[in-house]
């Protein structure tokens, strides 16, 4: 109970727009497959599985009767939680902490590619009385965070649009992303406007794809094969979606639970902390407030460093040189998760092309998209 | 604990008035799935007339519906099963209830059908017809453990459906 | 281990349809529940939402919509989702978000409004099924049940009058329940003539539709003993999920159940459940299920609940036997699902603290167990309590 908790398995498939060449289930299992080899074990050397999902993502009543099948999980206790992944990775590691479950599996995946009316979705997440009635699309909630952002922070349309630029780019040295492209700021700007000041290329486009995680207490450790990568602290935070109570400028969710992760995890001085950090992009203007909120920039600031260079792949602090959901595909609930397996790829110096050198602690954020103001943090680092 | 509880009961007659008011929303619910490789074959197998199974050499059980991992042995499944359109009903029931809780005048039977050529206790759900129209009647003709045989739709009218198999009726 | 107790439990009346929204809902049960406990909102370090098909609500991402009534606002806030088990999940969660050391308290909350589907709530539960393989059928939510029902009954030569008495039993213990809107009064025969409505399963078999909220204050041993008082505490959890496939499996008995079961006895360190449980909330969203689950949980052999019950073994003021759903379960105070599995474990509380009023059991009761179940036949929930 008082021992560290480690990602000791990491599984996933490529993320792509569309996926008709498997079922979910059949995703699923390729990355679960993928993560007991990675961590040398077979579903019987697990204690407890969590996923998450939410039934309309899915088009599921109950989605949690679909998850034990493809993990190898059947008659295992097993949770699905409707949160995003931080939240599922939260679980897991309290399960861990019990001491009564010392391997737990995590796993997320999407099929956003078969949700016909996405934006019906979103819409039914609004308000019923107060806010539906207006028929609205959905991303208005993020066109009026955006516009308040930029009054209060002096950020500028352009710094927004490299934020874009970058991910989209980064995305390129990424074989898992699902939406490569070299853009500039300026080709961003002009896109068509959605929700303005939102436009298209701010947007993440979705992707289908599926991630499987183990991790496992710290004195079990020598169970499996992999170099192990470690859960310092993750710590989510949920505000009101409320859209008539809320500080429309600010992620005071991400504020939080930054101040819990840090504290937990040590960290003094974030913004020299990390030699990574997956920051949620689901809207470009996003990653400027959250890199905010986090103290990764300080307040007005994140807009001018970025288009300065500094979170640049090759900048002084990596933000998504994953590629972000900019880049790689908005993934639902399972955006965090892409997050999560750059930040352990590139602490176990697996990443490829993308390899930021010797990285030793990295940052995941999520957020849980509109309406929400729920998001997390978690603290990756390597021993 | 407390024997005031809160909360206020509505009536119907609340609503009918308009004493109490209401919003509506009807949205567009709708989703178009993968089937994949395991269930699209199992689809194609419907369109040709066929019941598809998978095996699993390791704990040998023929399954279906198909998946192509066993989720028993936690590995791939290793070949296809031609099954029989044959079974045994495993348990029925006589429904006088709609989807949406209006009231049928004649019953549907639906059943879980343990299916010819798959292993013990592989059923799918599906439904029974040829068996009565009223409950007395079928409790008359359908017990557990009785055979009964598909009964498929016309080849050019099949689709890739389960409802390709248009019900399962009593083997005379 | 480390200890938690359970600090207090609140509910809302069970109504077939209410005025308040979910969240107002959510609100008064967290409130009656942080009154009972003599605590505020500023005591809770985190809370779990339980609430199960977020169409019932008609609002995707239900939690989120519904934490500012639980309490949740700035806080950490999860919402596990496993169908019917819910109600008892959620005590589960709160016992691991404390038992890691994480929290010293947690606030669970479980709501319900079926009413807001349109033109019934049953109608939601299409979607449960397989959408390759079942929902093309024009399936049914009724349809699952009575087919395990008729299975159960074939294969164990349970007589239909039997089960009937699980809703008679239930329905007058519920007359004792504040939160019970239509306590009843009924006979075997009512209960067996009322309407057929997917065979063998007749309406008065089934548990209403209902809306409704409940809570419950846990937290850890220190915070807990520092309240002071005598404390009801969690001796042991478990959970298990069985495969999709329900069409693969023999639903004459609840396997995933036992799996649940055992976890928790083992954690609690039973060994002889049939002497170690004093009182059960087992779940009972049908008549038959009451008794199936039982089975389940190893506190009758398989096949035999239903002659305890007609022995009088399962009764409220039994004295030689395990009392079952004393609070009237769902069958009789109404089933507003992740609320109504959440009333189970409060009446567990209850009994356990001498807090139950005209439904304490007669007999000396020092542990009792709640269970749900939920998913296509699939998900078992169990979690034992004791002082």
């Amino acid at each position: 109970m008082s021992g560290a908790v480690a990602i000791v398995g990491a599984g996933y498939t490529p993320l792509r727009a569309v996926s008709p060449q498997a079922s979910f289930r059949e995703l699923i299992f390729e990355a679960a497959v993928r993560a007991y080899e990675d961590a040398g074990i077979g579903p019987r050397d697990v204690d407890s599985f969590v996923t998450v999902a939410e039934d309309f993502q899915d088009g599921t009543c109950i989605v949690d009767e679909y998850t034990p099948d493809q993990l190898g999980a059947v008659q295992k206790p097993v949770q699905t939680i409707s949160g995003d992944g931080l939240e599922g990775l939260g679980v897991a590691w309290m399960l861990v902490k019990t001491g009564q479950f010392p391997v737990v599996v995590l796993e997320g995946h999407s099929k956003a590619s078969n949700v016909r009316h996405p934006a019906h979705i979103e819409a039914m997440a609004l308000d019923p009385s107060f806010v539906r009635p207006h028929a609205w699309h959905p991303s208005f909630v993020a066109g009026l965070e955006m516009r308040r952002y930029l009054h209060d922070s002096g950020t500028t349309e352009r710094q927004v649009a490299c934020v874009a630029a970058k991910n989209k780019r980064n995305a390129l040295r990424n074989p898992l992303a699902a939406f490569p492209a070299a853009v500039s700021p300026e080709q961003v700007l002009e896109s068509r406007p959605v929700a303005e000041p939102l436009r298209e290329l701010h947007m993440a486009p979705t992707a289908d794809g599926a991630f499987v995680f183990i991790l496992a207490a710290e004195d079990v450790l020598k169970r499996f094969r992999s170099q192990p990568v470690f859960v310092d602290s993750v710590a989510w935070v949920c505000d009101t979606c409320n859209l008539h109570t809320r500080d429309w400028g600010r992620a005071v969710y991400a504020e939080k639970a930054a101040e819990q992760a840090y504290a937990e995890a040590g960290i003094k001085d974030a913004r020299s902390a990390f030699d990574l950090a997956e920051v949620d992009d689901t809207y470009a203007y996003k990653e400027l407030q959250h890199l905010e909120a986090l103290g990764l920039a300080g307040r007005g600031e994140a807009g001018k460093l970025v288009e300065r260079g500094e979170f640049d792949a090759s900048g002084r602090l990596p933000v998504n040189v994953s590629g972000g959901a900019l880049g790689c595909g908005h993934l639902f609930e399972s955006n965090p998760l892409r997050g999560l397996l750059e930040g352990v790829l590139q602490l176990r110096g697996q990443a490829g092309e993308r390899q930021l050198g010797k990285a030793r602690r990295g940052l995941v954020s999520s957020w849980r998209a509109v309406p929400t103001a729920t998001g997390g943090v978690a603290v990756l680092s390597r021993r | 604990m407390d024997t005031k509880l809160r909360g206020t009961a509505l009536r119907e007659d609340d609503l009918r008035s308009g004493r109490v008011l209401t919003t509506e929303w009807r949205g567009k619910i709708q989703y178009t799935w993968d089937a994949g490789v395991a269930i699209g074959q199992f689809l194609d197998g419907l369109k040709a007339g066929k019941l598809l199974g998978r095996k699993c050499q390791q704990c040998q059980r023929v399954v279906i519906p198909p998946r192509m991992f066993c989720e028993i042995c936690f590995r791939r499944s290793d070949e296809w099963v031609t099954l029989k359109d044959t079974g045994r009903i495993n348990t029925f029931s006589v429904s006088y209830v709609n989807w949406d809780a209006s009231r049928r005048t004649t019953p549907q039977v639906p059943a879980v059908i343990e299916i010819d050529g798959a292993s013990p206790g592989m059923g799918i759900l599906h439904m029974l017809g040829e068996v009565g129209e009223s409950l007395e009647q079928v409790l008359a003709s359908v017990q557990v453990g009785m055979p009964v045989q598909a009964v498929w739709k016309p080849a050019e009218q099949r689709e890739g459906q389960i409802t390709d198999v248009l019900y399962f009726r009593p083997v005379k | 281990m480390s200890k938690v107790a359970v600090l207090g439990a609140g509910m809302t009346k069970f109504m077939r349809r209410s005025l308040e929204t979910g969240r107002e809902l959510c609100w008064e049960a967290a409130d009656a529940a942080l009154q009972d406990a003599g605590l505020t909102i500023a005591d809770i370090d985190c809370v779990v939402i339980v609430t199960a098909p977020d169409a019932f609500d008609g609002v995707h991402m239900k939690g989120e919509y519904l934490l500012d009534g639980a309490g949740a606002k700035g806080k950490p806030m999860v919402r596990p989702y496993v169908g019917g088990g819910s109600g008892v999940f959620g005590p589960i969660a709160a016992w691991y978000h404390i038992a890691s050391g994480r929290y010293r308290t947690c606030l669970v909350v479980g709501e319900e409004r079926m009413s807001p589907t349109q033109p019934h709530p049953q109608g939601a539960f299409n979607a449960i099924y397989d959408q390759f393989t079942e929902r093309p059928l024009g399936v049914n939510l009724l349809w699952i049940f009575s087919l395990e029902m008729m299975r159960y009954m074939q294969v164990y030569g349970i007589p239909l009058e039997t089960i009937a008495q699980v809703a008679v039993k239930n329905k007058r213990n519920a007359k004792d329940h504040p939160a019970c809107q239509l306590g009843a009064e009924l006979t075997v025969e009512q209960v067996i003539e009322s309407e057929v409505m997917s065979y063998p399963v007749r309406r008065l078999m089934v548990s209403p539709v209902t809306d409704g909220a409940a809570a419950m204050v846990l937290a850890n041993e220190e915070f807990a003993r520092k309240k002071g008082g005598k404390h009801v505490w969690v001796e042991g959890v478990g959970w298990a999920l069985d495969t999709s496939y329900w069409t693969n499996r023999d639903l004459c008995y609840p396997e995933y159940v036992e799996k649940a079961a055992r976890a928790a006895y083992k954690m609690a360190g039973i060994t002889k459940p049939r002497e170690e449980i004093h009182v059960a909330e087992p779940y009972d969203p049908f008549a038959y299920k009451e008794l199936h689950h039982l089975e389940g949980l190893m506190l009758a052999d398989k096949g035999q609940a239903p002659k305890l019950l007609e022995q009088g073994y399962w009764d409220r003021d039994t004295t030689n036997g395990i009392p079952a759903s004393p609070s009237g379960g769902l069958l009789g105070v109404g089933n507003p699902i992740a609320a109504a599995g959440l009333m189970k474990a409060a009446e567990i509380y209850y009994q356990l603290s001498g807090k139950a009023g005209a439904r304490q059991v007669q007999r000396n009761v020092k542990r009792g167990l709640a269970q749900a179940w939920g998913d296509l036949m699939q998900v078992g929930t169990v979690i034992v309590m004791g002082v």
